[in-house]
């Protein structure tokens, strides 16, 4: 993997030599980078994102401030977004200018002085402090030591697509992503291809949908390219409410411009007017670098009026929605965007026909859209080339739990659970034994057990094994996991989110639960199992959206996975489940009337 | 109705009000301002939706008092009653599950000494149970007022509360 220190500069020449919009952006954007990666001082980044920052960031980044260019003034200093190996955070990442880039791990407040006395001091002087983790670039004298980052066990087995720039640029200056390639497949699309031609790329690349229903991306825009409405939307969903998983306001608030960017081409391969980015409220991070980003593009002509010097005209804007985890099927979302309870609307009329306000809509995951810019930069071709026959491109896993080194991994499609786990994961974490359980694709997912472990990452091959790939989320439980206990919280989730437009979905969960606590107790009745099944099938049957229809995704795959402990529970033969021994739970008491 | 009341209720309506109004600020681009985004609006500005709110809201979007409602009740953020001072959110998802959320959920209603999502006695700490506030792979998570801490457990949990109260006392407010 190369180092992303330099901006990569073969199209350059290419950009310069014509006079175009993006020209100008480019050079001034080129000018930019080179300032920070070559000029005269350090320039240190911090890891940010919700994990950094639950990680402990900003003291981090308010004890470098007095350096920087409110202080004195010796280094460059930048929030950056999430590196993807969190179990490092809070990470400082040094570019020494013009030689290497040394990432420090698991810093804290009162490191920085020590960390930065090396790079500003005097190298010879003071010594490069011991929280030095890796570096990539030149291997200078005083790195030798260290392993090079993109070799670290959790990085080598990565295929960084839509990760490329994750902790390398600044999510809050759009010339650093510009300086990165960024905007140039817009650039490409808007001035040089026709609307149907970016669809046919699309198609070719093979991408399907990362929301969780993994439909074919370029047949999707093709349902919508031919209306001749004169108001049409793209919607890009980042409701994200699942647990487990945050690769899609991974990619918000690490690298917001490739989003926007896919947004825009997306809307200018199927002839639409707005595009919206929906966001769930409270998520500060994700929500404060999107707008921005979509400012910073309407201030350099990427969004608005005649985008870069073509006649393609397209508006763009964040919608939050309250919290409701089935805003986040397609047709809620569209309910929630227009300010209503966020139910599922029947279907048909498909979106493409009357979505949002009644008007022909595509609505994308984030993952989905981000993937194409560089499927229109470098081909449809080369991105089907990665990854299996049936899924192309690669995964953006979000791997908790019990494991040594959790984190946000993009791996390319057709590695196995497995090598996810023990290759970049590095196996069960420490004061663990070994792995029991995985949880994945979100609460409407499934519960795998050790036999699956070998499945491989596919889209097809995944369902086949009970489980889904949905948001990309793998929880790792270790031996210790009470599998009960487990599913009954991920059904608490269910019955807690169900929208209750459905009858099967909302008094169904609330069945699920009461076995499930029946189960915790030891005190199951002999027809409960029998209940569960039913219940199941019939919201499977009986529910409008995702939200019923996979409810009983979690337990049937925990029964497939762990019937013999199932089994045990039923018979009362194990201890009382739940943290507090009592078979209790703490849980919201709140319902949606 | 006591005179502090009288004063207080116009005042309110119009930072709701202006809490409406701020939306139209980018209407260029914004795709509509809805009941939703509106009830958005007026609960940042005011940490809780009143029923003075709900009636301005109507009014506003040229709702109706009972279609506004209908769109409060369904998103588990709204309140209807004053927050505390501050909020802390306990992340009760599978992840934060496994790696003890139960327990520092547990940790932290006994230290604000109450037994649901509740604010405590003294009004200054309201508790909340989210169901994923996002930064997993630091589990367990809680928050204050969206911004994260992980990597917790109950001790460290207890002494975050403490911490709070501290802070609350000595007249920071957020």
């Amino acid at each position: 993997m190369v180092s992303r220190i330099e901006a990569p500069v073969d199209s350059y020449a290419v950009v310069m030599s014509q006079q175009t919009p993006y020209a100008l952006l480019r050079a001034r954007a080129m000018q930019r980078w080179d300032d920070l990666v070559a000029g005269d001082r350090p320039w240190v980044r911090v890891g940010f994102g919700a994990s950094g920052q639950a990680a402990g960031a900003q003291a981090v980044f308010d004890a470098l401030k007095p350096f920087g260019p409110e202080g004195s003034n010796r280094i460059n200093l930048s929030m950056v977004g999430a590196h993807g190996l969190m179990y490092l955070e809070p990470i400082v990442d040094v570019v020494v200018p013009g030689i290497n880039r040394i990432l420090h791990a698991n810093v804290t407040p009162e490191m920085v002085p020590d960390i930065v006395a090396h790079f500003v001091d005097g190298r010879d002087e003071r010594p490069l402090h011991e929280s030095a983790y890796a570096y990539t670039g030149h291997r200078d004298p005083y790195v030798t030591h260290l392993p090079q980052w993109d070799e670290l066990p959790a990085n080598a087995k990565q295929r960084k697509i839509l990760t490329a720039n994750f902790g390398n640029i600044d999510p809050h200056d759009i010339f650093q992503y510009i300086a990165h390639d960024g905007y140039a497949a817009l650039n490409k699309a808007v001035l040089s291809m026709k609307p149907e031609e970016v669809v046919e790329e699309v198609k070719t690349s093979g991408l399907r949908g990362r929301g969780g229903a993994a439909f074919p991306t370029g047949l999707k825009w093709s349902f919508l390219a031919p209306s001749q409405a004169p108001v049409k939307y793209v919607l890009c969903n980042c409701e994200e409410g699942d647990p487990g998983a945050f690769n899609d306001k991974g990619i918000l608030e690490s690298d917001p411009h490739r989003l926007i960017e896919g947004l825009i081409i997306n809307g200018y391969a199927t002839n639409s007017t707005h595009g919206v980015v929906f966001i769930r409220q409270g998520h500060d991070i994700p929500i404060e670098a999107t707008r921005r980003a979509i400012d910073e593009a309407y201030e350099n002509g990427i969004l608005g009026k005649d985008i870069l010097g073509s006649e393609f005209t397209f508006d763009m804007e964040v919608s939050l929605t309250g919290d409701s985890y089935v805003a986040g099927e397609e047709t809620a979302m569209m309910e929630a965007i227009e300010g209503k309870r966020s139910t599922p609307r029947y279907k048909p009329p498909f979106p493409a026909q009357a979505g949002l306000f009644q008007k022909p809509t595509n609505i994308n995951n984030v993952k989905t859209i981000a993937y194409v810019p560089g499927i229109v930069a470098s081909g449809g071709v080369e991105f089907k080339n990665v990854g299996t026959e049936s899924s192309s491109g690669t995964a953006l896993v979000c791997l908790t739990g019990h494991i040594k080194r959790p984190g946000m991994y993009e791996v390319e499609m057709g590695l196995t659970i497995r090598q996810v786990l023990e290759d970049i994961g590095g196996g069960v974490a420490e004061g663990s034994e070994r792995i029991k359980v995985l949880q994945t694709g979100g609460p409407l997912g499934g519960v795998m057990g050790e036999e699956a472990f070998d499945t491989e990452i596919d889209f097809d091959a995944m369902a086949e094994s009970g489980a889904i790939l949905g948001s990309g989320g793998i929880i790792v439980g270790d031996e210790t996991t009470d599998i009960v206990d487990l599913v009954r919280n991920l059904i608490a989730f269910n019955q807690f989110e169900s929208c209750g437009k459905c009858f099967p979905c909302r008094l169904g969960n609330t069945h699920m639960l009461d076995v499930f606590d029946r189960l915790c107790k030891n005190e199951a009745k002999p027809g409960d199992m029998k209940l569960l099944e039913t219940v199941g099938n019939n919201m499977k049957i009986g529910s409008l959206c995702g939200h019923g229809q996979l409810g009983y995704n979690p337990v049937s795959s925990a029964i497939n996975y762990f019937g013999e402990e199932f089994e045990k529970r039923f018979n009362g033969e194990l201890e009382k489940s739940g943290p507090f021994g009592d078979g209790s739970m703490i849980l919201p008491s709140r319902t949606r009337p | 109705m006591t005179t502090t009341q009288q004063q207080s209720r116009p005042k309110l309506r119009d930072r709701i009000r202006r809490a409406l109004e701020s939306q139209r600020a980018d209407k260029d681009r914004a795709p509509s301002v809805t009941v939703l985004s509106s009830l958005l609006a007026v609960q940042d500005e005011l940490h809780y939706v009143p029923n003075e709110a709900i009636e301005e809201v109507a009014i506003y979007c040229e709702s109706t008092i009972n279609d506004v409602w209908s769109v409060a009740s369904f998103y588990t953020n709204f309140r209807f009653t004053p927050p505390g001072q501050a909020t802390v959110d306990v992340c009760w998802g599978p992840t934060c599950h496994l790696m003890g959320a139960q327990n520092v959920l547990a940790a932290v209603q006994d230290e604000l000494g109450v037994d649901a999502e509740e604010t405590s006695e003294d009004g200054k700490i309201t508790l909340r149970y989210s169901t994923c506030l996002g930064a997993c792979a630091q589990a367990p998570v809680i928050a204050r007022d969206h911004v994260l801490t992980g990597r917790t457990n109950p001790a460290a949990a207890r002494t975050f509360v403490s911490n709070l109260k501290q802070e609350l006392e000595n007249g920071i407010a957020h």
